[in-house]
């Protein structure tokens, strides 16, 4: 039988996730023997090459590019998985919701403390080469259909092995109360 | 002595005084019902609905009605367990609970009611309400980002001749916590950590203060809410 595939990708999160799924420490070499990536930072495969069974989505869309690459994956992963505070709920980059984005944007490059007097110009970025900021940032399961959500800031590694093996194996995911968490 | 009267939570035969009230007596027979406003020797208010139990297949709050002879009360079947995780979905999704950076966390009865239910992500879409951290008091700071309004600390926080310290400002979708102009100097060291203690989410934190207990040793980080009262039968 073939291998599982599995692609991961950070949104707009900071990369504490994949750092947590690293953290299984020995047992990353039994899942590399369970499954093979596809596109994912960890391998620096930029593009899918293939259809893939498992999806681990970090971070939350705060981007237009953010939406892209969620619905790519959305389009190429049997099964969708939000992995962390940012992609199931925005997390630390939601705090700027509420806030209309000419201000959060003024603050950044305007009027905060460090570019108050530095600015002088008061050049706000505009490339047309950077992505566009959405409106708000908005949790993964608001812009696509996703299938499982493991909480976590990072998710434990011990919840987020409990989670591949169980979706690799065709079983039910245990979270156990003391890996689930929401911090 | 007050009567002893007989009653069943979940089909298992409890006792209590006539006159308790139904989650007061479930405490007492080591029984856990889940609650966010409710505090042990403060009047019941009702406010957060957790504490939702099946009475003759009829809904009631069990901290606000009493415990009759006979009665049959139903506390843990799915449909009541999905009830209050409703209830705590809505309560998320309503402010900004934002667990990662809450010095709460980990000490935080909301969140460890989310735990014990296993809410992995609310069913209802984000409100990301714009609200606002209040400093301007010298002992406390208020966050109402994460205030649930379960009005616990106006309940509890009295000056020396029994005044609520904290009171409820504005109305409805804008009600919010604050601290009575004219009792504000009335909030002791005592009140303020008591007030601190009693929130059930991070609302109320002391200035100067905060993630003092590390992760893994804070109150609910190995065992879930209620379970020192189930462990004891």
């Amino acid at each position: 039988m073939e291998k599982p595939v599995i692609a991961t990708t950070s949104l707009a999160g900071c990369f504490g996730c994949h750092m947590s799924l690293l953290d299984i420490d020995e047992r990353i070499l039994e899942l590399i023997e369970l499954v093979d990536f596809n596109k994912s930072p960890i391998n620096d495969i930029k593009t899918f090459t293939r259809e893939c069974d498992i999806g681990l989505i970090e971070g939350g869309c705060c981007l237009d590019e953010n939406v892209h690459v969620l619905e790519d994956f959305r389009k190429h992963c049997r099964i969708l998985v939000s992995v962390g505070e940012c992609a199931i709920m925005g997390g630390l980059p939601a705090m700027r919701n509420g806030i209309p984005i000419r201000e959060c944007l003024e603050e950044a490059y305007l009027n905060g403390p460090t570019v108050r007097y530095t600015n002088n110009e008061k050049i706000m970025p505009n490339d047309e080469e950077l992505p566009i900021m959405l409106d708000r940032v908005y949790p993964c399961h608001e812009v696509v259909k996703i299938d499982y959500f493991l909480p976590g800031c990072p998710p434990r590694a011990d919840l987020i092995w409990n989670a591949l093996t169980a979706l690799i194996n065709n079983r039910e995911m245990d979270l156990p109360y003391e890996v689930f968490k929401f911090d | 002595m007050s009567k002893q009267i007989t009653f069943t939570i979940d089909g298992e035969t409890c006792k209590a005084e006539e006159g308790t009230y139904i989650l007061d007596a479930a405490r007492k027979n080591n029984k856990y019902i889940p609650t966010l406003c409710n505090l042990e020797g403060i009047p019941p208010k009702g406010a957060c609905r957790m504490c939702t139990v099946k009475i003759n297949g009829k809904l009631v709050t069990s901290c606000t009605t009493r415990v009759t002879d006979g009665m049959q009360i139903e506390s843990e079947d799915p449909g009541l367990d999905d009830l209050r995780k409703s209830i705590l979905e809505m309560l998320f999704v309503e402010g900004n609970h934002l667990c990662p950076s809450c010095e709460k966390s980990g000490s935080c009865e909301l969140q460890a009611l989310a735990y014990r239910y296993r809410m992995t992500v609310p069913r209802y879409p984000f409100f990301f309400p714009r609200r606002n951290i209040d400093s301007t008091h010298p002992k406390i700071i208020k966050d109402h980002n994460r205030c649930i309004l379960c009005k616990r600390c106006i309940r509890a926080i009295k000056d020396q001749n029994g005044k609520s310290i904290f009171a409820f400002l504005n109305r409805g979708h804008h009600t919010k916590i604050y601290v009575d102009p004219d009792l504000a100097d009335k909030l002791t060291d005592e009140l303020a950590d008591r007030a601190v203690e009693i929130c059930p989410v991070g609302a109320i934190m002391k200035r100067g203060d905060g993630f003092k207990d590390p992760i893994g040793e804070r109150k609910y980080d190995k065992q879930p809410i209620g379970s020192e009262l189930e462990q004891q039968l």
